[in-house]
């Protein structure tokens, strides 16, 4: 690990003047994510700003909805008995996620912002445009069975690795954000994580000197809550795709899709086709989907598994 | 830097690099080696330990981040002659080949049974809006952030019950 200076913020505003002041400057809370990449000299930061003191851990009700601190750990939202009745979805994706130790440290900004776990991005000996800009991608081409086909374009084909950011698409989301002069904005989450297209190793739309204040979620939306992870082992392991559903008694509702794209993957014209079926679904969803020889099973995958959430929410 | 904690009951003082894990503080400054580094990323659970009641992996944290924190190590758990009713499971059951997972298992495995007494629910639940009673897919899902290479996992697995089916 490279070696860093280290504060404790006081306030969000001092964090993000703290980031807007040092280039080399990232915040720190779980730390589950960053440390690991540290470790690799994937991230090398030359000044941590600690962010875990900053009182950001409740979760408030707010305008019929919930306000959720942006260090609320995993294992905390997962656990609050508002999100399991009325966003059970939410509750769901992130138990599908990690490990209960990872859990209890990973937090929901945290989560939101950690990067892809591309094999390519993570080998420091094979060119990635997402770690070095413009050294080109070893992922095409290579091993990209679990990549994405969705939003790809010839620079990266990494997937947005979380489950939780997949269920707070479905529920739209939106991320509240603070810079360093006091400055608030919100962003929704549609609009947080951004395709790769020529520039990999931007993920968010969040400048420089903002740092995440809170989630918050729209009033409950009701219906049936479903979360169904494909992955290669029944537990602690990425998704290979995933399917956030809301589903109400009339068929209709809404789906996001994880392990499709460089972000949470929500196609509103697809969803409408819900009461027609997987299959309709699907054809809109996929639209355009750019696969490689290893990842083409991805397409029969969602519709399956479509089939299979769209059957369990009737039952 | 210095840090401050509180580790199996005692107050402890240390000055480490900011770079040092909660791992490396823990084994190479207080000499607490029953707590292991397996893989370093959090991918093994061997360096599962208990800080501020729960559960972490002990690799993935940074000693400064836990200034004024209570960790509690498998030495805190218990030591020969006065074993922890989970360590002595563990014996009983022969949860082990090589031993190198094990202290990560103990932690990880208490931890487990607090968090379903607590009402955390997991993966596995079947309905969020219940209590959690102790199954067998309950604690494999919960333990699923702990590998052991051995591959002892029935002798784990009967290790937990059987602390298990005691407290209920």
């Amino acid at each position: 690990m490279k070696a860093f200076t280290y504060e404790r913020a006081t306030t969000p505003a001092a964090a993000a003047a703290a980031l807007a002041r040092d280039p080399g400057a990232k915040l720190i809370a779980g730390g589950t994510n960053l440390l690991d990449l540290m470790k690799l000299q994937i991230e090398t930061p030359t000044h941590l700003v600690d962010v875990n003191r900053l009182g950001l851990d409740r979760i408030e009700p707010m305008r019929g909805g919930l306000r959720i601190g942006a260090l609320v750990r995993n294992t905390d939202l997962a656990s609050d008995p508002r999100v399991r009745k009325d966003y059970a979805v939410l509750s769901r994706a992130l138990l599908a996620g990690a490990s209960g130790q990872l859990r209890n440290k990973a937090t929901t900004a945290g989560n939101l912002l950690q990067r892809t776990r591309c094999p390519y991005f993570y080998d420091t000996t094979k060119p990635c445009n997402k770690r070095s800009p413009g050294a080109g991608c070893a992922a095409i081409g290579g091993f990209n069975r679990n990549l994405a086909i969705m939003g790809t374009s010839d620079q990266c084909i990494a997937t947005h690795p979380s489950d939780m950011a997949v269920a707070m698409r479905v529920l739209d989301a939106q991320v509240e954000v603070v810079k360093a002069d006091g400055a608030k904005r919100t962003i929704p989450i549609a609009d947080f994580h951004t395709l790769p297209g020529s520039t990999p190793q931007i993920e968010t739309t969040l400048a420089r000197d903002e740092v995440i204040t809170a989630v918050t979620l729209p009033a409950p939306l009701g219906g049936r809550h479903i979360y169904r992870k494909v992955r290669d082992r029944a537990s602690y392991a990425f998704a290979l795709i995933s399917v956030a559903a809301v589903v109400q008694s009339d068929g209709r509702g809404r789906l996001a899709f994880g392990g499709l794209a460089h972000k949470p993957w929500r196609v509103e014209a697809g969803e409408r086709l819900m009461p027609q079926g997987a299959q309709a679904v699907t054809d809109v969803v996929l639209r355009g989907a750019n696969t490689t020889s290893q990842n083409a099973f991805k397409v029969a995958l969602v519709e399956r598994t479509v089939a299979s959430v769209l059957s369990e929410a009737r039952a | 830097m210095k840090v401050s904690l509180t580790v199996n009951g005692k107050p402890v003082s240390v000055t480490v690099d900011t770079r040092t894990t909660l791992l490396d503080t823990l084994r190479e400054h207080l000499r607490l080696t029953g707590t292991k580094k397996g893989c370093d990323h959090g991918q093994c659970g061997a360096c599962t330990v208990i800080a501020g009641g729960r559960r972490i992996n002990s690799c993935l944290t940074l000693a400064v981040m836990h200034e004024g924190d209570t960790v509690t190590t498998i030495e805190g758990l218990g030591m020969p002659g006065q074993l922890h009713p989970m360590q002595a499971a563990f014996v009983k059951h022969d949860g082990f080949q090589c031993g190198y997972c094990t202290p990560g298992q103990i932690c990880s495995a208490v931890a487990t049974l607090d968090e379903i007494e607590r009402g955390i629910p997991s993966h596995v639940s079947v309905d969020l809006d219940v209590k959690q009673s102790v199954t067998p897919a309950e604690i494999r899902e919960r333990m699923s952030g702990n590998l052991c290479r051995c591959g002892a996992y029935s002798n784990i697995f009967d290790a937990i019950e059987e602390v298990a089916g005691a407290k209920a």
